[in-house]
């Protein structure tokens, strides 16, 4: 496929990324820091070539995963299997490429020397100029680091992550704090990562971003892993539809109508979730002739997403933790 | 899920790192720290600029060019102290100030995520101070000589620069304790307040006849005291003790020192992170 890079060809060829193949893995993980259980027995592998999202709240602990699957925290349970090793050791990681959230990077050093750094890390880096090119670093490769905006310094420390040329890059919130444009020029980068035969990580709390860039989504909340799919499956999963109207039932009512999940005011509307429309609907007009306004919307991402990780909330999820 | 696991693909052979590979990364890490250093004005000018006030103050403005310790001229006497102030200087902070923000900032993680050999890390801040530490010897000697009536011949200039660089090391190895053991901002002011009190009790600042017999005793137990006795040996100043017991006290305070870098350094390994 990557005809101008018969080094990695050959790479692809000889040794393993068989379609499908699993690259990396956590096989009941646990990982708890004094009282705090920042993962429970999670299990979760990532398929050579995909790119899965590794979507959650703050403190949901993506970031948690990702230190695992590098070797920079150990496992309290459980096994981290990266490219059929330990990632602690050295000939796994020269296979690896990470983009961590990091306070402060050298900011004396000029973008082309951090990358001259990293590359030399790397038994076979890219040529500088093309891991310049691909992170779109080539104008500002001569300016300190410190004097970048926070969409470059992203860019940079993504352009680490990519610049030994690794087979799986584990990229941690890599867009958090950018605006759209520079959040977009980043998903346009990390698409190219993904056509050349990469695999990837990636950690968000943004629906959008992993509907954006995904094949699969693992949503992570509180340290477990409550669901797994292609972004369409995870939509899927919860109840489907929304349906606005201005009603003169009360919300009693209303939240007795079969199908519905969740009622909510909004100013002089409700905010009705339920799993199919057309029965609500049928009952809505039947009991209330005065309704109106009605719009009738399918459920995003957002709406999974929160009824995924609210507890018991639409989700058949077992939850004993009442923890708030 | 389950089923997956056999599908982990195996991995391939063992990296072997061609040495002069190895070697090619050792340089380039304390090429680019020994940059980032340089660039950082308020390390580079405060560590080479405070010894040099220093010894300017004390050794040539207050004092003529006649005046003498027990014999030894006095600008030449204070070379040898005020070297070991800087090379002290530049080793604690440049190890422990770099070591205590990288840590606690997140950067030394994506070094550790890197195929980087973790070795190389510390030996480029130990390096990078060593360069830092030959700039002051070496700015103290063409004050003296060419300001302070200092004479010091060839082999004599280069002896003294050897002790100071290789006694550099101890204070290295207690700017990665410290380094480990602090945070990105109390680093600085910690190593102040180790630096300055240390220095002043070893003697480093005023020769230790100047100073009360109860601070010249305790002199004895701090790794600078040591040091200094050993430079000033190089111009005949030194005190009655053999050269031995200086360089026994510095390798054991270094000893000392990388045990419990090493401590902060497996505690790190299964530190908190968001």
């Amino acid at each position: 496929m990557l005809a101008t890079m018969p080094e990695i060809q050959e790479r692809r060829d000889v040794e393993f990324l068989r379609p499908q193949g699993v690259v990396a893995q956590l096989q009941g993980v646990s990982k708890t820091f004094g009282e705090v259980h920042a993962l429970r027995s999670v299990e979760f592998s990532v398929r050579s070539g995909e790119l899965l999202a590794l979507l959650g709240p703050n403190g949901a602990g993506k970031t948690t995963a990702v230190k695992l699957f590098l070797g920079l925290a150990r496992p309290t349970a459980g096994t981290v299997n990266v490219l059929g090793g330990n990632p602690v050791r050295a000939e796994v990681r020269t296979r690896i490429g990470a983009m961590l959230q990091v306070a402060k990077v050298p900011e004396t050093l000029k973008v082309r020397e951090h990358i001259d750094l990293f590359s030399s890390y790397y038994p076979r880096p890219l040529p500088q100029a093309e891991a310049l090119a691909i992170a779109g670093l080539q104008e500002i490769k001569d300016r300190p680091f410190g004097e970048l905006s926070g969409g470059q310094k992203q860019r940079v420390l993504f352009a680490l992550a990519l610049c030994g040329d690794p087979d799986i890059l584990f990229l941690d919130e890599p867009t958090v704090g950018l605006d759209v444009e520079a959040r977009r020029l980043l998903w346009e980068e990390i698409r190219k990562l993904i056509e050349r035969g990469k695999t990837v990580l990636l950690t968000t709390h943004y629906l959008e971003e992993a509907d954006a860039l995904a094949d699969r989504v693992a949503v992570i909340n509180r340290g477990e892993i409550i669901a797994e799919g292609t972004p369409s499956e995870i939509k899927a999963k919860t109840c489907g539809r929304r349906i606005r109207c201005v009603s003169r039932l009360d919300m009693e009512t209303l939240r007795a109508f079969p199908g519905v999940v969740e009622v909510r005011k909004d100013r002089d509307a409700y905010d009705i979730r339920v799993a199919e429309a057309e029965p609500v609907l049928r009952e809505l007009l039947m009991r209330d002739s005065s309704v109106s306004g009605i719009e009738v919307v399918g459920a995003g991402l957002e709406e999974a997403f929160l009824a995924l990780t609210q507890n018991g909330n639409g989700s058949s999820q077992p939850q004993t933790s009442g923890r708030q | 899920m389950a089923a997956a696991a056999t599908t982990v693909n195996t991995f391939a052979p063992a990296l072997t790192r061609p040495f002069g590979k190895t070697l090619a990364i050792y340089g380039k890490e304390a090429k680019f720290e020994f940059l980032t250093r340089l660039r950082l004005r308020a390390f580079s000018l405060s560590t080479i600029g405070f010894p040099v006030m220093f010894y300017v103050l004390f050794g040539l403005v207050l004092n003529g060019k006649e005046a003498a310790v027990n014999g030894t001229h006095f600008a030449t006497y204070l070379i040898a102290t005020y070297g070991t102030f800087g090379v002290m200087g530049a080793s604690l902070f440049g190890t422990a100030a770099g070591l205590a923000s990288e840590r606690g900032l997140g950067w030394l993680q994506v070094k550790r995520a890197s195929p980087m050999p973790p070795f190389a890390y510390f030996a480029a801040k130990v390096v990078m101070s060593m360069v830092f530490s030959t700039a002051v010897v070496l700015a103290l000697f063409a004050l003296g000589i060419t300001l302070g009536g200092v004479h010091l011949s060839a082999s004599e200039a280069l002896k003294l620069l050897g002790i100071l660089i290789v006694g550099s090391l101890p204070f290295c190895a207690m700017g990665l304790a410290i380094g480990y053991f602090c945070g990105p901002t109390s680093a600085t002011p910690i190593i102040n307040l180790v630096y300055l009190p240390l220095s002043f009790c070893s003697g480093l600042w005023f020769p230790l006849m100047f100073l009360p017999k109860v601070l010249r005793d305790f002199a004895h137990l701090l790794p600078p005291y040591h040091l200094a006795q050993l430079a000033l040996g190089v111009v005949g100043a030194g005190q009655h003790e053999p050269n031995w017991t200086h360089w026994e006290a510095l390798i054991g305070f270094t000893l000392i020192c990388l045990v419990v870098a090493r401590i902060g350094f497996q505690r790190d390994e299964g530190k908190t992170y968001g």
